[in-house]
């Protein structure tokens, strides 16, 4: 098993004529997700390879099953993505398109939320079940079938890890990129429910990073409610305050967000912090006993 | 980013935010005229991109223009927070009765905006909400539904206790809204907002910071930018399209993805070097971006060696080498260079780099340590 998605996935691509949008498709494809359509206004009618291109979410739905979306669009047009997927009733809708305004962000978020739907990202990589589906731009080949479950903010730190784990014989269940931006539709504690629940996950990875407090509430959600290990990665420890590295979400700012709050609240909650990726892989034998 | 108060007042003013008038110069010799313009009794006031310009001596009573220009030319010579003071900021000196605090900004972990109000203003609020958070009053706004006016009254006037002052405030606040909204503000505060007769609130700081996500939006906040807020080398980063952020070590670092970028200036410390900056290429494989990238590198004399670390996903690293090639083609970089290439056509990428008698790095733990060995 896996979280959120597995090979009866049926996915569509938002911005699928797009240059990002076609070539991740096919990527997609080539890594067995089942992609039933893609959407781009305007160009209803036509088809990427095989794939059928509709004008909007909702006749894509009248032609087929869906149970996620994937946004490809640029910036200025992601929130009305957003928000079509979420009309048309689509229960898991993924972003990873990078440079949604903040504050357009928190209205999406609730505009989701209110229709009882997932959101995950924006600015994020996506997500994999290895050898079952992968929904977004990750190298499929890094990873392999397994039980650790990963949670992170960033995309490439991410591959890093996953690098480790699988070259130390640890397959993963699911892999999540939440997204680097200051407000997402998806925190740690959201996917962290879920790999609790998920009977073929052993063990959590969690990578965050500088900025917020959404590693400080996953600490305290470990510690009440988590019988499964977690081990933690924090990165952004040599970042000065008051700037931006990289991500929207990743700044020290008011005294909040600091690396040090964070460490100390992972190992409060009884999860060990490792300094350096590579050493995942050895704390979470650790905390496993495999 | 971030805008001068001045100019933070002057779109408070087109919002209808009570502001007082000011005059803005780069001469001391102009606060004359405005001095007496504005009354003789003035304050001036350093305008620069960082807190902290009262105890660094940036603000200052004037009796007289004679008093204003003298004020007005110690402030030009100031540099706060490692930034020259350019501006000052001339406004008539008021009476203060009373100081409160208001601000609005994101509670990222409530995703929605968050309206802060205090009857302690004048203050640091970041100081307040640690010594005295109960000092601080709280009220929501989600966007979807706007503001939830009874829950506004009932927080405000817990500060405001007359009717008059209560309605300035309710309605400044809504205006403090109306701006976040429309120009897609990060943080709109007022410090102090100040009482100044028997019922007359005014703001008379004001500081506000807009998400650099939206910028594209508004031509007119876009335009207010001051070159000031970055350094030469996060400007040209920009044009570059690269993510940059300039440190004060000695070892430069090129990596794709914000994460991994931060991860990998943490491990150089971990092993005893410092770095020089945070740079992040993008996810694109352009080889004329890492170009730029080591064109601002290695102009830092600090730096001593350079350290590329590329995980390839949708970045290919043959595009990477080519981009290396490029560079050690057009610029003479004397600099030892320490490169990790994994991931996205690896065996290419090593390959060219290989041929051309670099030596390439497949593990990061191994790369980190051998640049902070030859730094």
């Amino acid at each position: 098993m896996s979280i959120l998605i597995d090979e009866k996935t049926r996915v569509i691509v938002q911005g699928i004529t797009g240059r990002d949008g076609s070539f991740h498709a096919r990527s997609m494809v080539a890594d067995g997700t089942d992609i039933v359509g893609g959407v781009t206004p305007g160009k209803g009618g036509q088809k990427l390879d095989d794939i059928p291109v509709y004008n909007t979410v909702a006749d894509c739905m009248k032609q087929s099953g869906v149970d996620a979306s994937v946004i490809f669009v640029p910036a200025r047009f992601a929130s009305a993505a957003i928000r079509e997927a979420a009309d048309a009733g689509v229960p898991l809708i993924i972003c990873i398109t990078e440079g949604l305004p903040v504050v357009e962000m928190v209205s999406n978020y609730h505009y989701v939320q209110r229709r009882g739907l997932r959101l995950i990202g924006p600015n994020c990589p996506g997500l994999i079940s290895p050898g079952k589906c992968k929904i977004g731009i990750m190298p499929a080949r890094i990873h392999k079938p397994g039980s650790v479950g990963v949670i992170s903010r960033s995309g490439t730190l991410t591959y890093e890890v996953v690098y480790n784990l699988t070259t130390s014989g640890y397959g993963q269940s699911t892999c999540i990129g939440i997204g680097g931006d200051p407000v997402i539709g998806s925190s740690f504690t959201d996917m962290l429910e879920l790999f609790e629940q998920d009977p073929d996950t052993d063990s959590v990875i969690v990578i965050g990073e500088i900025g917020g407090e959404d590693e400080e509430a996953a600490a305290e959600f470990i510690k009440h409610k988590m019988s499964k290990p977690v081990v933690g990665f924090i990165s952004g420890r040599t970042a000065p305050p008051g700037k931006r590295m990289g991500h929207a979400g990743a700044i020290i700012s008011g005294g909040k967000g600091t690396p040090d709050a964070k460490i100390k609240a992972f190992n409060a909650a009884g999860v060990p912090v490792a300094d350096k990726p590579d050493q995942i892989p050895t704390l979470l034998r650790k905390q496993t006993g495999r | 980013m971030k805008i001068h108060e001045y100019q933070a007042k002057e779109l408070f003013a087109s919002y209808d935010i009570p502001v007082q008038d000011q005059a803005v110069m780069t001469e001391a010799g102009e606060a004359r005229a405005a001095a007496d313009k504005l009354g003789g009794f003035v304050v001036v006031k350093a305008q620069v991109l960082v807190g902290g310009r009262g105890k660094a001596g940036g603000v200052k009573l004037a009796r007289s223009a004679d008093e204003a220009v003298d004020a007005a030319r110690t402030i030009l010579g100031l540099t706060i927070g490692d930034l020259p003071v350019e501006k000052v900021m001339i406004a008539p000196a008021v009476d203060i009765k009373k100081e409160y605090y208001m601000g609005l900004t994101l509670d990222r972990a409530r995703k929605q905006l968050i309206l802060m109000v205090s009857k302690a203003g004048g203050v640091d609020i970041e100081e307040l909400a640690v010594e005295r958070p109960e000092e601080i009053l709280r009220f929501h706004i989600n966007p979807l539904d706007g503001i939830d006016e009874t829950g506004l009254e009932a927080c405000l006037s817990q500060a405001f206790e007359t009717p008059r002052l209560l309605e300035q405030a309710g309605d400044v606040v809504r205006k403090m809204y109306k701006l976040t909204i429309e120009k897609d503000c990060s943080l709109v505060e007022i410090n102090p907002y100040a009482l100044v007769d028997d019922d007359t609130l005014l703001a008379l700081d004001a500081k506000v910071n807009f998400d650099d996500n939206a910028l594209y939006k508004h031509a007119d906040i876009e335009a207010m930018k001051n070159p000031e807020e970055y350094s030469q080398d996060e400007i040209d980063a920009k044009t570059a399209n690269l993510s940059f952020v300039s440190m004060d070590g000695e070892i430069g670092c090129i990596v794709n993805g914000a994460g991994l970028a931060m991860a990998t200036m943490d491990i150089i410390k971990l092993y005893g070097g410092t770095p020089a900056n945070f740079l992040d290429v993008g996810g694109s494989s352009n080889p004329e971006k890492v170009l730029s990238a080591l064109q601002i590198i290695t102009r830092n004399p600090k730096v001593k060696a350079i350290l590329i670390n590329i995980f390839g996903g949708i970045t290919r690293c043959d595009d990477i080498a080519n981009g290396i090639l490029m560079a050690m083609k057009q610029t003479d970089i004397k600099l030892p260079m320490v490169i990790r290439l994994i991931g996205t056509n690896e065996k290419e990428g090593r390959a060219l780099l290989m041929d051309a008698g670099f030596e390439v790095a497949e593990e990061l733990s191994a790369a980190v340590e051998k640049v902070v060995s030859v730094a």
